[in-house]
């Protein structure tokens, strides 16, 4: 359950700051994204998947949530 | 690399590896990579912020270090205690030459060692006491301090002091701000996780001190200079340039800077970060906090000089982006100077590095400006995101080293033979006995600034005056001179 950062870049892309893995990546995709539900699943330009409890409203972004990998329930 | 090869570098490595004992060869067979700029990710060649080898000599610093050393020490107007054995303290005292403007020891207090000095007794019954004592002598002898913050020495973990209640007492009962920070050396693999310990303490007890305050009138062109630590004077070189285009900046972190600059950062419209690697975890914070964007920078050399300029002024408006120009327009002719009158004698060198966290990529451009070639270049505590960010620098099978021990850097440079070496003091004496010209990329050799236009004129004179040094020449004792020599002498003379 690490936490991950979560800002737009300056191309506006999502990308997804995991401060224990150093890792900054892209995402490429995200389950649900819509004014009312946004968060699920998230897939990374490398390839890993993490799990962000939906939100009921798209969340001002930078902020900082709790993720789980995905596959774990 | 000019004239070799992937697979000659691969194979270089290899033969580096030869005399280690099978689990560390594979331990560091993971840390050394010919680079490959077609890759996104570094993780894929390279490993990196992993503990270093027993046996094997590294050049990493303490967390201790990167605290103390690094983001808080430059704090000019507060005294930072070196709360333990003295040695700690005064072993680094003034080494990183944070310039700064003040009185030392009246307002200003860098170049200072303050310590509790632990002894035996202070081990047994425990060191409390001694830092409240300690720190109501600092408020009667040096009454200017704006503040006091306690850099932890291995044994207070060790013993379990509770120097945040000292902290909390003291800083009611002197009504200042009082710091603890727990940056133990024993913590973590090298100075990079003191410098997050750091930057966490900053974020818990200090930055949001005026968060109900609007007293400040901002502007809205205020900016903050994150992660240069005016090494030689290089924040002063960096700010001339961000202000001459119009910007007003609000606070130096933390070279040069204070502690009340350091309480306005959350109020600027923009953070421009210097170093990444130490004040990252800080302007991602205030990022989400405060909504204050913040983008990475680099000032070494015109072209990468240019180019953040142009990126810092597209955050703002037409009119700070026609001074933009102005001023590098300004610059220009100054600079193409520099690079006609050095980069003949620099053009085609061969430059190794192996630094801290920043420059081994960021210099990389000033360099390439004076027509020399970077072929090797590592990070002592370098982590995934800042291998990522040098991979596009470098070119293809250039040699990446990842906290390299004194045999591994020895043997590379003997194969590699480069013509100049960028490393720090520990290294410095080795390589200029074995007849390399060596410049110390931590403290600029006692020259400097770098930053910005006017520093890289005195880089180009620095490199020169290294490469160029006639003592190159004169390392062989003229009886030991081959015949042929002999032979040239005599046809001269």
């Amino acid at each position: 359950m690490p936490s991950v950062m979560i800002r737009r870049n300056p191309q506006g892309q999502l990308t997804i700051y995991i401060p224990k893995k150093d890792l900054e990546e892209a995402v490429v995709a995200l389950q649900h994204d819509s004014p009312d539900c946004w968060g699920g699943e998230v897939t990374l330009a490398d390839g890993s998947r993490y799990y962000l409890e939906p939100l009921a409203a798209p969340p001002s972004l930078p902020i900082t949530l709790r993720a789980k990998r995905a596959g774990e329930g | 690399m000019t004239g070799m090869s992937r697979e000659e570098v691969e194979s270089l490595i290899q033969e580096v590896l030869e005399v280690y004992p099978e689990k560390a060869r594979k331990e560091r067979a993971k840390h050394l990579s010919p680079n490959d700029p077609s890759l996104e990710q570094s993780k894929k060649c390279i490993t990196s912020n992993k503990k270093s080898q027993p046996g094997l000599m590294t050049i990493r610093g303490c967390a201790y270090a990167g605290s103390k050393g690094v983001v808080w020490g430059p704090i000019k107007d507060m005294i930072h205690i070196s709360h333990g054995p003295v040695g700690c303290g005064q072993y680094s005292r003034a080494g990183r030459r944070n310039y700064y403007i003040g009185t030392t020891g009246v307002n200003a207090f860098v170049t200072m060692n303050f310590t509790s000095d632990f002894q035996e007794k202070d081990i047994v019954f425990g060191g409390d006491k001694k830092l409240a004592k300690l720190i109501d002598e600092i408020e009667t002898l040096f009454p200017l301090n704006k503040g006091i913050s306690i850099q932890s020495e291995c044994p207070i973990g060790l013993i379990g002091d509770d120097i945040e209640a000292v902290a909390k007492k003291k800083a009611a009962e002197h009504e200042t701000t009082v710091v603890p920070v727990r940056c133990e050396g024993f913590r973590g693999v090298s100075q990079s996780l003191g410098h997050h310990i750091a930057n966490d303490a900053i974020r818990d007890w200090v930055l949001d001190k005026r968060d109900d305050d609007s007293s400040f009138a901002s502007t809205p062109y205020d900016v903050s200079i994150i992660g240069d630590y005016n090494i030689g004077g290089d924040a002063w070189s960096s700010r001339i340039l961000l202000e001459e285009m119009g910007l007003r900046i609000v606070a130096q972190w933390s070279g040069d800077g204070t502690l009340s600059e350091i309480e306005l950062t959350p109020k600027v419209k923009l953070n421009l970060v210097h170093c990444y690697r130490s004040m990252n975890y800080i302007s991602r914070h205030m990022e989400e906090k405060y909504g204050i964007p913040w983008m990475e920078y680099n000032f070494f050399g015109p072209t990468k000089t240019a180019e953040s300029l142009r990126a810092i002024a597209a955050h703002f408006d037409d009119s700070i982006k026609a001074k933009c120009e102005a001023v590098i327009a300004k610059y220009q002719t100054e600079w193409q100077a520099v690079i006609a009158k050095f980069r003949p004698r620099l053009e085609g060198k061969r430059v190794m590095l192996y630094v801290g966290g920043l420059r081994p990529r960021h210099v990389i451009g000033a360099y390439e400006d004076l027509g020399m070639e970077v072929v090797g270049t590592g990070y002592e505590f370098g982590h995934n995101d800042d291998y990522d960010r040098t991979l596009k620098e470098m070119g293809s099978a250039t040699l990446l080293y990842d906290d390299v021990t004194g045999y591994e850097f020895e043997e590379f440079v003997k194969k590699v033979k480069p013509d100049l070496i960028g490393s720090g003091i520990k290294e410095k004496y080795i390589f200029q006995k074995m007849g390399v010209p060596f410049r110390q990329m931590h403290s600029w050799d006692y020259s400097g600034p770098y930053h910005g236009f006017d520093g890289f004129a005195i880089f180009a004179r620095d490199m020169d005056m290294t490469l160029n040094n006639p003592c190159w020449k004169k390392l062989q004792a003229p009886w030991q001179k081959s015949a042929e020599a002999d032979l040239k002498v005599a046809a001269s003379a």
